[in-house]
């Protein structure tokens, strides 16, 4: 183990870190969204809605994630009215072909995660709601989508962090973020096991933010599961404030 | 009897709430077989029953947490417009209108239901701020009065799981008097409390019918149908069995099957 090449494969992998973060920031900001409309779909009275999601649920969450980055990377230029249309400017830069794959895959299962979520809510809580004459939408965005989050987090952080990892796919389409970076200094020094654990290192070190963000965001979510006069007060007087 | 202040027999006062003729089925089940009830402002009327009987039915139909298959249900006046919905169901014609008749009836679960993710006070205001858009600083004010009132004030910060089933369930009471409600209803509100905590739970009722507020009580409590209602419903099968002053249902004379059903 040579420090000074650690070093210098450190400084070099770091710059990748930022494209990380924004595929992943990215794609489960998208992706989150689609999934909250896939969950509600596949909740809804309307059976072609729920069969709708059901299928894509079924196609996104059953194939691999480097299938479907291949499939959009080199698929999508294969139709002319894809090339013509005014997504092109973005469908033909692998960036976005990532975070178009990286989000439709999470959504799939995000959208399972969301559906457990809402799936939880208490019934006599929605019907206190609604006999307060709150509409559909009051209903969903003050009672029933902060109980499902709180109750989804746990398993929805599991999947931020897979989707951390999973960016390192983006690689194979030419992006040079950790992962690519990684891959190039193996093919000029042939000195994989050195590249690849100062690789893991930083993988490591984001995750491990990412959890400890993770764990503020369920203890700031969830004062009422712990009890305790101090967290209420705070909370009422900067509502006040 | 501790007759309501403004009067119980209701000369001169227009009804409340007006059910006719409701019919409400679940599946093959008929529960409600074509029941007719009439609540004047003020009144205080106890619906008494034996579970099956179609109480709670009959008074989640009055703001549609249950939609009636037939009949007509007239809140302060103004008829709730039903239509035949897919599947050959019944359903609100308009949901803005019985958005807007829930927001003017106040509703007490068994179970509470409390919002298990705000703290008392916020469950108090959320109606008032969020459905009926008052101005959160009034709400705050007027919600803290009424916690006073309920004599949970000092729980005001607290989250519901930290109360005991009393302090809950009069902290739902002020919910619903939070957005001054025309109709109070109440669904078997002491039934699942531990028994030394009925007690507040009623006192707290009592207070209320002696302020005059309409109300529409399902309950087990015989002792607070017969001295503070107007009027007692004893429902049997989806019928009304039995319908007058506590002193003429509560008589020697009335219904064998009433009191078979109070001998329990």
């Amino acid at each position: 183990m040579d420090p000074r090449f650690l070093a210098d494969t450190f400084l070099t992998l770091a710059t990748g870190v930022p494209l990380t973060l924004k595929l992943a920031i990215l794609s489960v900001a998208l992706g989150s969204l689609l999934a909250l409309i896939l969950a509600l779909m596949r909740l809804s009275r309307f059976r072609g809605l729920d069969l709708i999601a059901r299928l894509y649920v079924f196609v996104f969450r059953g194939t691999p994630l480097l299938v479907q980055i291949f499939l959009i990377y080199y698929g999508l230029g294969q139709f002319a009215w894809i090339r013509s249309s005014l997504l092109w400017p973005f469908l033909r830069e692998p960036f976005w072909c990532a975070v178009l794959a990286l989000t439709l895959n999470t959504a799939s299962y995000s959208s399972e995660i969301i559906r457990g979520g809402l799936l939880s809510v208490p019934s006599g809580q929605i019907e206190a709601a609604r006999a307060c004459g709150m509409s559909r939408l009051l209903l969903l965005r003050r009672i029933v989508l902060p109980l499902a989050a709180r109750q989804a987090l746990p398993a929805y952080g599991n999947e931020i962090i897979l989707m951390i990892k999973a960016t390192s796919l983006a690689s194979i389409i030419t992006l040079m973020e950790i992962s690519g970076l990684a891959a190039k200094i193996i093919s000029d020094t042939y000195r994989a096991v050195e590249v690849l654990m100062v690789a893991g290192g930083i993988y490591l070190a984001i995750n491990f933010a990412l959890t400890r963000l993770l764990q503020l965001a369920d203890h700031r979510l969830t004062p009422h599961l712990r009890g305790g006069q101090a967290v209420a007060e705070t909370r009422t007087q900067g509502a006040a404030a | 009897m501790t007759a309501p202040s403004n009067g119980g027999a209701g000369e001169g006062k227009s009804p409340a709430v007006t059910l006719t003729e409701l019919r409400k089925s679940f599946g093959p089940l008929q529960v409600l077989k074509g029941i007719s009830l009439q609540a004047l402002e003020g009144e205080v009327v106890s619906i008494l029953g034996a579970s099956g009987s179609g109480k709670s039915t009959l008074l989640r139909c009055i703001n549609m947490l249950e939609v009636p298959d037939s009949g007509d249900v007239v809140v302060a006046g103004e008829k709730v417009r039903l239509r035949n919905g897919r599947h050959g169901r019944t359903e609100a014609a308009d949901r803005t209108q019985v958005d807007r008749l829930r927001s003017r009836i106040g509703m007490v679960f068994q179970t509470f239901n409390l919002w298990s993710h705000m703290t008392i006070l916020e469950n108090v205001i959320e109606a008032p701020v969020h459905v009926q858009r008052r101005p959160k600083a009034d709400c705050v004010a007027e919600a803290e009065q009424l916690l006073a009132k309920v004599g949970i004030a000092e729980k005001r910060n607290e989250y519901p799981a930290y109360l005991s089933g009393g302090q809950q369930q009069r902290a739902a009471i002020a919910r619903a008097l939070a957005m001054r409600p025309a109709l109070m209803l109440f669904d078997e509100p002491t039934s699942a409390l531990d028994p030394e905590l009925v007690g507040e739970v009623l006192r707290v009722m009592r207070g209320l019918a002696e302020e005059g507020r309409t109300m529409l009580v399902v309950t087990h409590e015989m002792g607070f149908a017969r001295d503070v209602s107007s009027k007692v419903v004893f429902l049997h099968q989806g019928t009304v069995d039995t319908e007058g002053t506590p002193a003429e249902v509560f008589s020697a004379g009335s219904s064998a099957r009433l009191q078979r059903f109070m001998a329990r």
